[in-house]
């Protein structure tokens, strides 16, 4: 197994303006992430609208530069790196995106869409290009007479499916999934993420797997991130982090999410309030608002994310500032 | 006497290419004071039913039924204008994108007012303070100071609030809410569903919730009736839908969900719904059932023990089915 994706203290900010007297804003989507990921792994992040996922994939998909930290990938360092660098780096990853009704094309053909990755970025001659996109075809589970139709002619689970296996044409070794189940139907999710399992195990994919619904990351992730307003709130192996949660995030997230077991009616904790405007982040620790455990420290001091029992938790409850202070 | 009774309920939209039955001879009823959940995938019908309930069904859609009864009134031979004196007072609906059913134009309180104004006898103070009191009833903070709040200045829980309040605005009896959280996060959608089952004890109100989400209907509903290419083919009581489902699309949807498997292969549902054109002859299920025989792929089937099926399940076994073989 080796590392192909590594970052550190990602950030990305963005200045919007605020009208035509105010002082721009800045808002900071990404606020100082690391993570690693290894051949054959999915990390998954998890997070609620606006907590900065989708701003992660554009970072790692080289579709816009961070404005601090680093990115490596494939041990390439892409922050700095000269635009020839960037060129060969961009088909190492690959993006699926979340609805594939608005990510094809509606007039272009199946099979050219998925021989396009391949006319810009090599030199293929035409025949080898329509060799490998029917190879394609079979792998992710089309017919070959699927080869001449259009987006319209498929149900929504296919053209995921065209989506998966367009973003495999260049063999990239990343894949980043950002939501590529939620906007199926139950019986069509259990087949795609079959299918996303299969093609992991095949091409020895590593997956960034971002989504908000718990339940599919516990079955697809190996390391699970949570992330709220920009940041890491807690990062641990799936086991770790859905048997023992340790930050109230974290368990307010996991008790939210609603189990199909009449049977188990859990005590379920109810965050008040929503997401702060990331224009205007609480102090100190960005959750204390809604946080239950939330004390006069919290609201001051920015927790950092150190180990606590097999985990990495952002939290001064699970990690009191002072034995942080002294472990820093 | 139930408060709403539907029985044998067909919708048929008139189309280009000929007559599309969108819902297909469903019967059911709701009581007051009681949750009744309809679960399905997309094309189900669970929400155009409910639309030629209330009404809001455009031209092309022929409705027909032996019954269509709500509290004791024959919504069938009812003329438009003592239809409005109902919808929207006795029986309101909540939509799945606050977004888009409030109107961007008007501020929050003078759409909140308009039902009030409609069906209730009362002055614009009273009106004013029913509305504050709605506000504050749905956990909206500052009430008074959102009614001058348009749409767009409230993220999407607020507006489902908001929503909340105006359906409830008239004390109805039936409340049905279609997919009322499929677009919000699972924090928020956890303080809604809070919220929806809280009015519906305190006020004894029947309430219809439309949803696709099989873990929302484990924590709310006490009935549950699923549904399946415009047919209802099962219902029964929450706990034993989950613990022993009759019918084989039920048995084959739970399983397929990731928090129910067992391993990392998800047992998935090959195919998908049919559509206007490939409707098989017999059962709608048989072309993606694992149990599927002759009989079924020729034959509609019966409504046995509260499953529409040749063959209910029980305790996972087809009931009466002739074996293996004869089902290859």
């Amino acid at each position: 197994m080796s590392q192909v994706l590594s970052a550190h203290d990602l950030a990305r900010h963005y200045q919007v303006s605020r009208g035509p007297f105010a002082d721009p804003a800045t808002v900071k989507a990404l606020d100082g992430v690391s993570f690693t990921l290894e051949t054959g792994r999915t990390l998954a992040v998890v997070g609620e609208s606006g907590c900065g996922k989708s701003t992660l994939a554009r970072l790692v998909t080289m579709i816009e530069p961070p404005t601090a930290g680093s990115l490596a990938i494939a041990g390439e360092e892409i922050v700095g790196a000269s635009a020839a660098t960037m060129r060969a780096l961009r088909p190492r990853v690959q993006i699926v995106f979340q609805n594939p009704y608005n990510s094809l094309n509606p007039r272009q053909k199946i099979g050219k869409a998925l021989e396009e990755p391949l006319l810009v970025n090599t030199t293929l001659p035409a025949a080898a290009r329509t060799e490998k996109a029917r190879a394609m075809m079979a792998a992710v589970g089309l017919r070959p007479e699927h080869y001449d139709r259009y987006p319209h002619m498929f149900s929504g689970g296919q053209r995921q499916r065209i989506a998966i296996a367009r973003a495999l044409m260049l063999d990239p070794q990343i894949l980043v999934l950002d939501e590529p189940v939620s906007a199926l139907d139950i019986s069509i999710q259990a087949q795609v993420l079959n299918l996303l399992a299969d093609l992991q195990h095949q091409h020895n994919l590593a997956y960034l797997f971002i989504s908000h619904d718990l339940s599919v990351v516990r079955h697809i992730a190996d390391e699970v991130m949570v992330m709220y307003l920009g940041r890491t709130v807690e990062k641990a192996p799936r086991d770790v982090l859905f048997n023992a949660p340790q930050h109230p995030y974290t368990q307010a997230l996991l008790s939210a999410t609603p189990r199909p077991d009449p049977e188990k009616k859990r005590q379920r904790i109810v965050l008040k309030g929503e997401l702060p405007s990331p224009l205007n982040p609480p102090s100190g620790c960005t959750f204390h608002p809604r946080c239950p455990l939330a004390f006069d420290t919290c609201r001051v001091l920015s927790p950092s994310l150190l180990s606590h029992a097999g985990a990495q938790v952002s939290c001064h409850a699970v990690n009191p500032p002072d034995v942080a202070g002294s472990a820093a | 006497m139930a408060l709403l009774d539907i029985h044998n309920l067909t919708v048929e939209f008139s189309t280009g290419s000929g007559a599309f039955r969108a819902v297909d001879g469903v019967s059911f009823t709701v009581d007051h004071h009681e949750v009744l959940a309809i679960v399905g995938e997309s094309g189900s019908g669970k929400s155009v039913s409910m639309l030629a309930l209330m009404g809001l069904l455009p031209w092309t859609a022929k409705i027909t039924a032996d019954r269509l009864e709500f509290d004791g009134k024959n919504l069938l031979t009812m003329g438009p204008k003592e239809r409005r004196r109902i919808v929207g007072k006795d029986l309101a609906m909540i939509f799945q994108e606050p977004m888009s059913s409030l109107n961007p134009c008007f501020t929050v309180g003078y759409q909140l007012t308009e039902a009030l104004k409609t069906h209730m006898d009362m002055s614009k103070a009273q009106r004013r303070a029913r509305a504050i009191e709605l506000l504050e009833q749905v956990g909206i903070p500052g009430a008074e100071s959102r009614l001058t709040s348009f749409p767009h200045q409230l993220s999407g829980g607020m507006n489902q609030r908001v929503m909340i309040a105006m359906a409830i605005a008239c004390h109805p009896k039936l409340l049905i809410a279609d997919e009322p959280t499929t677009a919000l996060d699972v924090t928020i959608q956890a303080q809604i569903l809070e919220l929806l089952l809280k009015i519906q004890k305190d006020t004894g109100m029947g309430l219809v919730l439309i949803t696709h989400s099989m873990g929302v209907v484990a924590e709310t509903a006490e009935r549950v009736s699923v549904q399946y290419a415009g047919q209802k083919v099962e219902e029964q009581k929450v706990g034993p839908l989950f613990a022993a489902p009759r019918h084989p699309y039920t048995a084959a949807l739970l399983s397929a969900l990731p928090e129910r498997a067992t391993m990392k292969k998800l047992p998935s549902i090959p195919g998908v719904v049919p559509g206007q054109f490939d409707r098989p002859q017999g059962c709608l299920f048989s072309p993606r059932c694992v149990f599927a025989t002759d009989l079924c792929r020729t034959t509609p089937p019966p409504l046995k023990e509260g499953a529409l099926c040749h063959y209910p399940l029980l305790n996972g076994r087809p009931q009466g089915h002739p074996g293996k073989e004869a089902a290859a």
